[in-house]
């Protein structure tokens, strides 16, 4: 522009100001909603949490009729799902990603590769009732009485595989949940793996290591941070996973000793006696579940994203 | 056994466990994808797309549930996708690495992952408490608050794509830099951007948790917003746990419509990217 019209100048700086300001806004906007996340949840639980205290976490009782509630078994259940989920898709995971940076054809490495992505985007209710009708009936028929004959009799650890096979329970929903979040660990894995340098790796193989060798000594040392930021994102999905879990948990409010009994999780607790739930004492406590989980998922979570970014920076700094 | 021969064993035992690891993977998936569709054949009929859900023990159809999983997807994206695009477009153009934005990408990120469900708890309190009863329109909001965190991810990723030459040049003609925002750069990642739409669309969709306390259900048609609303998720969730044989074939085809359209959904968002990705580098 030759000649500046001062006019025109003046209207182009407020619609500099005006769209600036938009996408400010829209900005913000994800720090309200996570404000206002922790906020509401903190007033609807108010009622419960002052009404029982710190007890709430510490007991186990969950009675509608008498009005007294604790968090104990739902956050047990949690936990314990998550751990089973966790222990057997870690080691999947690890060895998924392992296959598809160093073994896999390259033919074969992008199929695959989007495979394991794609499943990660089927909706948790699928997994639900796919656990309910298939899982379950298969682990009561052939896999749940050879660990109560078996397993069970085991001094110590055979405490639990005990009881009736019910199909449905603690040890199904774990077995659900590391399914689900199987995809998740191993596609962030992959992508850790992918940032360790090919100079480091063929130094190694130079050295004349086996390809196990530069696995475990070059590569997992190199992208530690990285496998443990994506294992405890894995882990953030399972402690709030909601759908899959109620299907096959079969909602007992009680802490069994055995892995094949029915109990219950936080987020499945919410799930199923949400909308059914009278009385504000009754609510309130479900609320407070709620709280218990947010509070949970988002350390878990946040410690990930700063361990990942973490590793980002670093392989963004070697290029 | 030599110390040779022990570490090609110990090579070759850990990387059969690596195989086997991914075949289990791929069996799971194959597992799930084959009951589904088993299931799922045997319930589809044109009946589905024109009748309501029946009551327990007669024959139906999924029409309200499916034409109010499709109002409240549109209504999500509708009201999530504008806040997601802007927000990723302050995130890319203005804020680079202020501390602002900085905290802003890593919540955003935070709640990429965050349970489903405690956004529907947050909904319930404040849209649906402060209504006095559940409405459709309250699911809609739920499912904007998932879409956003997608949404804004990928548009900032993509318009960082974008060469900065566009962008310097755009300047050198004087353009203030809402004008080379609007008529350079998202013209020049609109497929990004709707590849992003496309993801969170898929995400919305399947999403149950945070539509049982906003949403809730509806045996019958309804058209108001005002009102709850039958969706696909929740009544597949109720009709599968139910008893009845006729409610959990129409469970089983209503799970297969979704994953149909997620996966497709998914695809075509990835062969979008990939055609996006070889223009790109054909361009450098």
């Amino acid at each position: 522009m030759a000649i500046i019209n001062p006019r025109h100048a003046a209207k182009q700086l407020i619609y500099e100001r005006v769209f600036r300001g938009a996408t400010l806004t829209a900005a913000i906007m994800v720090l309200v909603i996570l404000g206002g996340v922790g906020v509401s949840l903190v007033r609807g639980s108010w009622p419960a949490l002052s009404h029982f205290g710190f007890s709430f976490v510490t007991r186990e009782i969950w009675n509608p009729v008498t009005d007294e509630f604790g968090a104990l078994a739902p956050i047990y259940g949690t936990v314990v799902t998550s751990a089973i989920a966790m222990l057997i898709a870690v080691p999947a995971g690890f060895g998924i990603a392992l296959f598809l940076t160093e073994l896999c054809p390259p033919l074969l490495k992008r199929p695959i590769g989007v495979a394991v992505e794609l499943l990660a985007a089927v909706p948790s209710i699928i997994f639900g009732i796919w656990g309910l009708f298939v899982l379950a009936p298969l682990l009561q028929r052939h896999v749940q009485p050879w660990l109560i004959e078996y397993v069970g009799v085991v001094p110590g650890i055979g405490k639990l595989f005990m009881g009736p096979p019910y199909g449905i329970g603690v040890l199904t929903a774990g077995f659900v949940l590391a399914i689900m979040v199987l995809p998740f660990i191993a596609a962030t894995m992959r992508d850790v793996f992918d940032t360790v340098p090919p100079m480091l790796k063929e130094s190694g193989y130079g050295l004349g290591a086996t390809t196990w060798e530069v696995i475990w000594h070059v590569v997992v040392p190199h992208s530690r941070v990285g496998i443990v930021g994506g294992v405890m994102l894995g882990l953030g999905r399972a402690l709030g996973e909601t759908m899959a879990v109620t299907f096959v948990i079969g909602n007992a409010h009680r802490i069994s000793s055995s892995l094949l009994a029915p109990g219950t999780t936080i987020s499945s607790s919410i799930a199923n006696e949400f909308t059914e739930a009278v009385g504000d004492l009754y609510t309130s406590s479900l609320i407070a579940l709620g709280l218990l989980l947010f509070m949970i998922t988002f350390s878990v979570i946040a410690a990930a994203q700063a361990m990942l970014r973490r590793i980002e920076r670093r392989a963004s700094l070697a290029l | 056994m030599s110390r040779r021969k022990f570490r090609k064993f110990k090579n070759g035992a850990f990387l059969a466990l690596s195989l086997i690891a991914t075949l289990a993977g791929i069996a799971c998936l194959s597992a799930i994808l084959w009951t589904l569709i088993s299931h799922g054949i045997a319930g589809l009929s044109w009946d589905l797309f024109r009748q309501m859900t029946p009551p327990p023990g007669s024959q139906g159809g999924l029409l309200n549930a499916l034409y109010g999983s499709a109002v409240m997807t549109l209504l999500g994206i509708l009201i999530g996708s504008p806040i997601g695009v802007l927000a990723g477009t302050y995130l890319a153009e203005y804020g680079h690495n202020s501390r602002l934005s900085i905290l802003v990408r890593f919540i955003n990120d935070v709640l990429l992952s965050a349970p489903s469900i405690i956004v529907g708890l947050f909904i319930y309190e404040i849209v649906v408490v402060r209504m006095g009863h559940f409405s459709a329109i309250a699911g809609a909001i739920s499912l904007a608050v998932l879409a956003i965190p997608v949404t804004l991810r990928t548009t900032e990723d993509m318009l960082n794509l974008v060469p900065i030459g566009m962008k310097d040049s755009s300047a050198a003609l004087g353009a203030y830099p809402w004008r080379t925002i609007i008529s350079v750069l998202y013209p020049a990642a609109r497929s990004g951007i709707v590849t992003g739409l496309l993801l969170a669309i898929a995400r919305i969709s399947g999403e149950t948790a945070p539509l049982l306390f906003t949403a809730l259900n509806n045996q019958f048609w309804s058209t108001n917003l005002n009102a709850p609303m039958a969706n696909l998720p929740v009544v597949i969730f109720q009709f599968a746990l139910s008893p009845y044989k006729d409610w959990q074939n129409l469970a089983w085809a209503g799970a297969l419509i979704i994953t149909v359209s997620i996966l497709i959904l998914s695809v075509s968002a990835r062969v979008l990217l990939a055609l996006l990705q070889s223009k790109g580098q054909s361009a450098r």
